[in-house]
């Protein structure tokens, strides 16, 4: 990154933020294909889930029987694109039930209040 | 930031999660089926005056008038067009538009 730096590459903070449950909308798959993208160019992102976006990473999907994809093992696979910024929101996960255990992937659970503070710090926010 | 709301408050969250998020510094601009919430004697009308104690809220004027609303808009939100739309894009440092 200090290399595309030096040859005048910018890097901008992009928040994906997904708000959509995974399965009854394509948003949540494209907002996953649309990070995989971005990580290509190497830019400083983070991926928010608050509402029901929260259900994206619960543990034990099985779209098997409804014949479309499980895309929910792919959030395992971002920290080797260096996508480790996941943040969950305290109160959509608790509202659903569901605790850090539950989900798939290590996250950073945040009050309403850290992920304002998160999302006012992005140059680029892309809602999903 | 600029937070814009294209969904109506009574069939989705949208409006409630931004609203949530809105903090002071930002703008929420009311576009599409979203300018329903800017409507007087409704059940967000409410919380909408308590955000604008802190948050301005704008609602689109084509759209308000479209849904032909321009004669009950709730007091305090501020109408504009489609250039204040870009005004208002270009004084904030980023935009999030909530679906």
């Amino acid at each position: 990154m200090d290399e595309e730096m030096e040859q005048g590459g910018t890097i901008k903070k992009f928040m994906y933020v997904n708000r959509k449950a995974p399965h009854g909308t394509i948003y949540a798959l494209e907002s996953l294909e649309v990070v995989l993208i971005g990580a290509a160019f190497e830019q400083d992102v983070s991926v928010a889930f608050i509402d029901d976006g929260v259900y994206q990473l619960t543990k034990g999907q099985d779209t098997k029987a409804l014949g479309v994809k499980n895309f929910s093992p792919t959030f395992r696979a971002l920290e080797d694109y260096d996508v480790t910024k996941l943040y969950v929101e305290k109160e959509s996960m608790e509202a659903r039930g569901l605790t850090a255990d539950d989900l798939i992937v290590p996250v950073s659970v945040m009050s309403a209040a850290e992920m304002t503070a998160a999302m006012n710090e992005q140059d680029v926010l892309l809602n999903f | 930031m600029l937070h814009t709301v294209n969904k109506s408050p009574f069939n989705h969250n949208s409006l409630e999660t931004c609203l949530k998020y809105a903090a002071p510094g930002s703008a929420v601009l009311l576009i599409e089926d979203g300018v329903y919430a800017a409507a007087q004697g409704t059940a967000v009308a409410r919380q909408l005056r308590d955000v604008m104690k802190n948050v301005p809220i704008y609602a689109l004027r084509p759209d308000v008038e479209a849904r032909g609303i321009q004669n009950r808009v709730l007091e305090g939100v501020q109408l504009v067009d489609y250039a204040g739309f870009v005004d208002l894009a270009a004084e904030h440092s980023s935009v999030q538009s909530w679906l």
